[in-house]
């Protein structure tokens, strides 16, 4: 085992190198600034182009640009950043770039602060910027996972022709932990479609506008379809105690760490619990929810978010009023203790 | 104008034979009005991509305006951008691939408004690109409002009343601006009113060209240009217009040209082979080194520490070695710093966590040991230590000593005996070695010993760090 005890922020960059990416884009804001720095630092070692950008909108624009001839490019921010990227995030999801972006979530609405909050979950996952587009959303709940998904982030970008989003909230890219970094990767997937300054792709051609409507929605169809597809074939999530489990909690990134040792304190006094943690937020874990609705042993579902009831919306659609599901946010960039979480599951047991 | 005639009918090479792009029956006429300019500075930049032998590594990124359709027409890598946006997607592209040609084609309502910030903050870092601007003192392709270059008192459909410098301030003359910066290598305006005009402009494009081929930096060329479905005039009006009026404002000249001083950049792309990546990325594995100090056998351990005091007396890297200590022994490990609303009253604290087990939530809420340097950390942290626990302060810097009896104390003035030793930063070392002499067998003393010099970055210090180590971890026997 050959582990390094490093802070998920910059197990990112250092999966990302691993990954292939070669071009860093980006503005600083806490707490996302170490992938920024740590970028500045390594990228130029391997041959790579990290440039500082004049905004968020700068940035994720060059992403656009680097995206469009076929490298490997990736942006991090957190969410007033992202806010800012919105306009271009359609553009490229419209265009079909695949790219990695991070964002490191924090406190909103507004400048709001710079602690942990998952509010950026209806931009990211529903969509912040205009039209039928959906972005794949891979949320890590530890330093390894940082890495993981990072390197997992730049192949299904690649393998769909979609911009890809890291989501992570400030915890979890500021905690270290044992990262084992694999390999770097070597082999990569050929890009017809890419504008590469070469005779063969001269007749390529990046765009989103198509001004006829029937073809224009003919290209949203086909956006459609790849998402279906991505939902088909796409789905991550972990299933922690759940098997034999009446009460089921639910929750993404740190608060699934807070959940798990919640489960495991509450098993020891007996009590059936289990975890269910979304990896991709989407493609959502729609099926996998609906099958344990489905069970009779099933009381009800429990969910935990660090914001204002933002993925329990996809929860309640999967469960499709088959149980109950309960719902315990917390705001502001607090966190919930162990004990917060399992007064709440007794409270909701003694409901049901 | 039979020169003119020619030069817009005969089609260069960089152009399309038929538009295809653009659908419709129509497909050998641009779909630009009589009497518009982008058509006429399309087929100058088209001849010059043709001359030159650049085409098939010319990427043009059209903008949101009239051109936006500029990829129906030249033969070349077509990238469409947000509106104002394509300095920055233009960025992007060429520094991923140096290589290229690339071409940065956009109206005064992209350049000068929306995109005011991308097309300035390109122009200063000197990006090796070519900007060609049109300027038509109006909103093209949304049906004639104010654009920043509207004439004080133009009118149009925003400004029906005439532009009103009281409202709508001034003009704005970009080419003057871009020419101040010290990036730029060359920046002119030019118009297409006749004859000798486009001549002119023909060759304000290839030098602008040609300086990217030399790799020089950043080009720009302003173009005054007619657009008479805006200004609702006929086309020779329009001509007329730009002749009186519109070029007294915007001034046609060279506004920065250091084209012959300024030398080429040197395109470099180091590409080191992935077998290099770990060692240029700084990844150590103190697995690997030759040296290395056995580590005790793994056993049932659970730790929730918690490490508080002042910034700057060492916790947040006390608890790191910690940590990275009994990684190495192939504990479960994770160490989160104060952070977000851990922050509050002037502490700083670290949570690190120890266990056979894969471990749960990261923030240490109630520790089993807490070590700590400041009151204002005491105050807060004693009553969540769990019962049965232990803390070990720094009881020179801390008078009061904890209160709660159903726990262990330990206090010892850290900080005086680091000074006595001849470095006050080392207390954090000392505490080290009080609490790695409490679970030798996670946090061996010799392996620590080793690892020190490894871990701690500032090698200046390393003897004083064992020796401070040593002390503490001698400490309690010794009591
Ligand atoms: C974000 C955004 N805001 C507004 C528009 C609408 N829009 C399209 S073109 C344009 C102005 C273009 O004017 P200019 O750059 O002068 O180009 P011209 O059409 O005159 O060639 C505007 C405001 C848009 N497409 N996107
Ligand atoms: S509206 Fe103006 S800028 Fe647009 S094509 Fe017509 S003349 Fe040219």
């Amino acid at each position: 085992m050959k582990k390094v005890l490093i802070k998920g922020n910059n197990a990112v960059v250092h999966a990302a190198i691993l990954a292939g990416c070669r071009n860093y884009f980006g503005y600083p804001i806490t707490p996302a600034s170490e992938i920024a720095e740590g970028s500045a630092l390594l990228f130029p070692k391997v041959g790579g182009v990290f440039l500082q950008a004049e905004s968020e909108i700068g940035a994720i624009n060059m992403l656009y640009g680097a995206a469009s001839s076929g490298v490997r490019c990736m942006t991090a921010s957190s969410s007033p950043g992202i806010s800012l990227k919105m306009e271009g995030i359609s553009y490229l999801a419209g265009s079909e770039l695949p790219c990695v972006i991070v964002d490191i979530t924090r406190g909103g609405p507004g400048l709001g602060n710079i602690a942990p909050e998952q509010s950026d979950y209806y931009q990211i996952v529903k969509g912040g910027g205009h039209g039928n587009y959906k972005l794949i959303v891979l949320a890590p709940n530890s330093a390894q996972e940082m890495c993981d998904l990072t390197m997992l982030a730049f192949e299904l970008a690649d393998k769909y022709r979609n911009p890809t989003v890291i989501m992570a909230d400030g915890t979890i890219g500021q905690m270290m932990e044992p990262v084992e970094f694999p390999q770097p990767v070597t082999t990569f997937p050929k890009k017809d479609w890419a504008v590469k300054a070469t005779p063969e792709t001269r007749e390529n051609l990046i765009t989103s506008i198509e001004l006829d409507p029937d073809r224009l929605e003919v290209h949203n169809h086909k956006l459609q379809k790849k998402y279906a597809i991505i939902e088909e074939k796409e789905v991550r999530c972990e299933e922690y105690r759940s098997d034999d489990a009446e009460i089921i909690l639910l929750g993404f990134g740190i608060v699934s760490r807070i959940l798990q040792t919640a489960v495991d304190e509450l098993r020891s006094e007996g009590i059936a619990v289990g975890l269910l943690r979304p990896v991709t937020l989407f493609p959502f874990p729609k099926k996998i929810i609906e099958s344990y609705a489905q069970k009779k042993n099933i009381r009800f579902f429990n969910v935990f978010e660090l914001n204002n009831g933002q993925m329990v919306d996809d929860v309640r659609l999967a469960v499709n009023g088959l149980k109950s599901v309960y719902f315990h946010g917390r705001m502001g960039g607090n966190m919930p203790t162990v004990k917060e979480v399992i007064g709440e599951i007794m409270k909701n047991m003694r409901q049901s | 104008m039979t020169i003119l005639n020619k030069n817009v009918l005969q089609k260069p090479a960089s152009f399309y034979d038929t538009f295809i792009r653009k659908g419709g029956t129509e497909l050998k006429t641009t779909h630009y009005c009589p009497g518009c300019g982008h058509g006429i500075l399309h087929k100058l930049i088209a001849e010059t991509l043709s001359d030159f032998g650049i085409k098939d590594k010319t990427i043009l990124v059209s903008p949101v305006g009239c051109s936006v359709f500029a990829y129906y027409y030249f033969d070349v890598g077509n990238i469409q951008s947000a509106h104002g946006r394509a300095p920055a997607v233009g960025t992007g592209y060429k520094r991923a691939n140096p290589d290229s040609i690339l071409i940065s084609y956009q109206g005064d309502g992209d350049l000068a408004a929306i995109g005011a910030n991308e097309i300035i903050q390109a122009a200063n870092r000197g990006e090796s690109m070519t900007v060609f601007f049109i300027n038509n003192a109006i909103y093209g392709m949304t049906g004639g409002q104010m654009a920043p270059t509207t004439l004080i008192g133009q009118k149009t459909t925003t400004t029906p009343y005439g532009r009103n410098i009281n409202s709508e301030g001034y003009p704005i003359r970009m080419s003057e601006i871009i020419g101040t910066l010290e990036a730029p290598v060359y920046v002119e305006r030019c118009m297409l009113t006749d004859a000798k005009n486009i001549a002119k402009t023909r060759r304000a494009v290839r030098k602008a060209i040609h300086n990217q081929i030399d790799n020089k930096g950043f080009s720009f060329v302003e173009v005054l240009s007619g657009c008479p479905t805006g200004w609702k005039i006929s086309p020779h009006d329009s001509k007329k217009w730009i002749e009186s009026t519109l070029s007294k404002y915007f001034v046609p000249g060279v506004f920065k040209d250091v084209s012959e001083e300024r030398e080429s950049i040197p395109i470099k792309q180091e590409r080191p082979s992935p077998g290099d990546y770990h060692k240029l990325m700084q990844i150590k594995h103190l697995s690997d080194l030759d040296d290395k100090v056995p580590t005790p056998a793994k056993t049932t351990f659970h730790e929730e520490l918690k490490i508080a005091g002042f910034g700057g007396q060492g916790l947040l890297s006390l608890g790191y070695v910690i940590a990275s200590v009994a990684m190495e022994h192939h504990y479960e490990v994770s160490w989160l710093p104060s952070y977000g609303p851990e922050m509050r009253g002037g502490t700083a604290n670290c949570s690190v966590k120890i266990s056979d087990k894969r471990i749960g939530a990261p923030l240490v809420a109630n520790p089993t040991t807490l070590i700590v340097m400041n009151k204002p950390s005491m105050d807060r942290f004693e009553n969540e230590v769990v019962n049965g626990g232990t803390i070990i302060y720094d009881c020179g810097l801390i008078d009061t000593p904890p209160k709660r009896q159903d726990i262990r104390t330990i206090g010892l003035p850290a900080t005086e005996l680091a000074d006595k030793i001849g470095n006050t930063k080392a207390a954090n070392m000392i505490l080290l070695g009080v609490y790695a002499s409490m679970i030798p067998h996670i946090l061996s003393d010799s392996y620590i010993r080793w690892v020190l010099p490894y871990i701690l970055e500032n090698k200046a210090f390393h003897d004083i760090n064992l020796k401070a180590f040593d002390l503490g971890y001698a400490y309690l026997k010794n009591k």
